[in-house]
């Protein structure tokens, strides 16, 4: 697929939309590939996505280490599919963890959500969904802070709390238990 | 199954596995960081503990030469603890349970080689070796961290 493409080809596909644009964005195939090599050579920076589990993270640092060496500056990470639960009961690797391992800003943090799947599914993007999703909202603010805006965090243990969490809440609050 | 597991949570059967993931990755990462493959590092650690045997008596059990990493910057952290210091550079030691068998000929050796100072080769070299030396024996063996970074890779 596409194996006549080469990095130098694509840096001038770049440098032809980017004439007539403010952001280009090149979605990069995971491992690295040839498809790896023609992104990361048209890029100016890199944001490594990346989930915290430990072959995603693996495999995520030997990307950065070669995004290094090719002079792709600033790199910025996103953790994927946090399971909030699971980090509050020490089960999956913390953010700050990650970004320790890793050594690189978190630009964005986006909670497993299931809405994700269901989006996909019917081909209508989860940003433009009306529904609120919390991985929407993640996005719409990854988005906000690469154009510049200081957007807290979301906090992942604040935001997986459901019908029964905020219930069993209220009636601690209330002193029934 | 999430019953099961949290039952086996309250009753402290199974631990949080958050804090062994973030050592694991740690130490693969600190592998794949550094590109060395095993031989080469073992290689490495065997010369290095020659090296510093010439200088000091060290503990082989309680010692070891590993790879850290931290900020994207590997390490190799030696941590060796010494039994006692050698006041003469011995030559070719690898493992000398009985130091007085081999030190007087290795003693002659280093100061032909220093072409100077003949009278204080091979009889000095046994006597205060054992004894001056010895009060930061245990000082260094209880485990002190005395890991200290030997080069940056």
């Amino acid at each position: 697929m596409l194996e006549w493409l080469t990095p130098e080809d694509m840096k001038k596909i770049v440098d032809l939309v980017s004439a007539q644009s403010d952001y280009v964005l090149i979605d990069c195939p995971a491992g690295v590939e040839q498809g790896f090599k023609n992104a990361a050579h048209a890029a100016q920076e890199a944001i490594v996505i990346t989930t915290p589990e430990i072959s995603a993270v693996r495999d995520a640092d030997r990307v950065i280490g070669l995004l290094n060496s090719m002079q792709v500056q600033p790199i910025q990470l996103v953790l994927n599919r946090v399971r909030p639960k699971m980090v509050a009961n020490q089960d999956m690797l913390a953010v700050d963890a990650v970004t320790d391992i890793l050594a690189l800003p978190l630009l964005g943090l986006v909670v497993e959500d299931e809405q994700v799947i269901v989006s996909t599914n019917r081909g209508e993007p989860l940003t433009l969904s009306e529904t609120g999703s919390a991985a929407g909202r993640a996005y719409h603010n990854i988005a906000r802070r690469l154009r510049g805006e200081n957007v807290p965090l979301i906090d992942p243990s604040k935001e997986r709390r459901g019908l029964r969490a905020r219930f069993l809440s209220k009636i601690r609050q209330v002193g029934l238990f | 199954m999430a019953l099961l597991d949290f039952i086996q949570r309250l009753l402290g059967l199974q631990k949080p596995s958050a804090a062994t993931a973030k050592e694991r990755l740690q130490l693969v990462l600190a592998h794949d960081r550094s590109d060395l493959n095993p031989e080469l590092l073992e290689q490495m650690r065997r010369e290095i503990l020659e090296v510093v045997q010439k200088y000091v008596e060290i503990d082989l059990e309680g010692g070891e030469v590993s790879l850290a990493t931290e900020d994207r910057v590997t390490a190799l952290v030696a941590n060796l603890p010494i039994r006692r210091a050698r006041l003469k550079p011995l030559a070719p030691p690898r493992d000398d349970p009985q130091p007085t068998s081999t030190d007087p000929a290795v003693g002659q050796e280093v100061s032909a080689e220093e072409a100077g100072n003949h009278e204080d080769a091979s009889p000095v070299v046994d006597g205060p070796d054992a004894e001056p030396a010895t009060p930061t024996n245990n000082a260094l063996q209880g485990g002190e961290p005395g890991s200290s970074p030997v080069d940056g890779i």
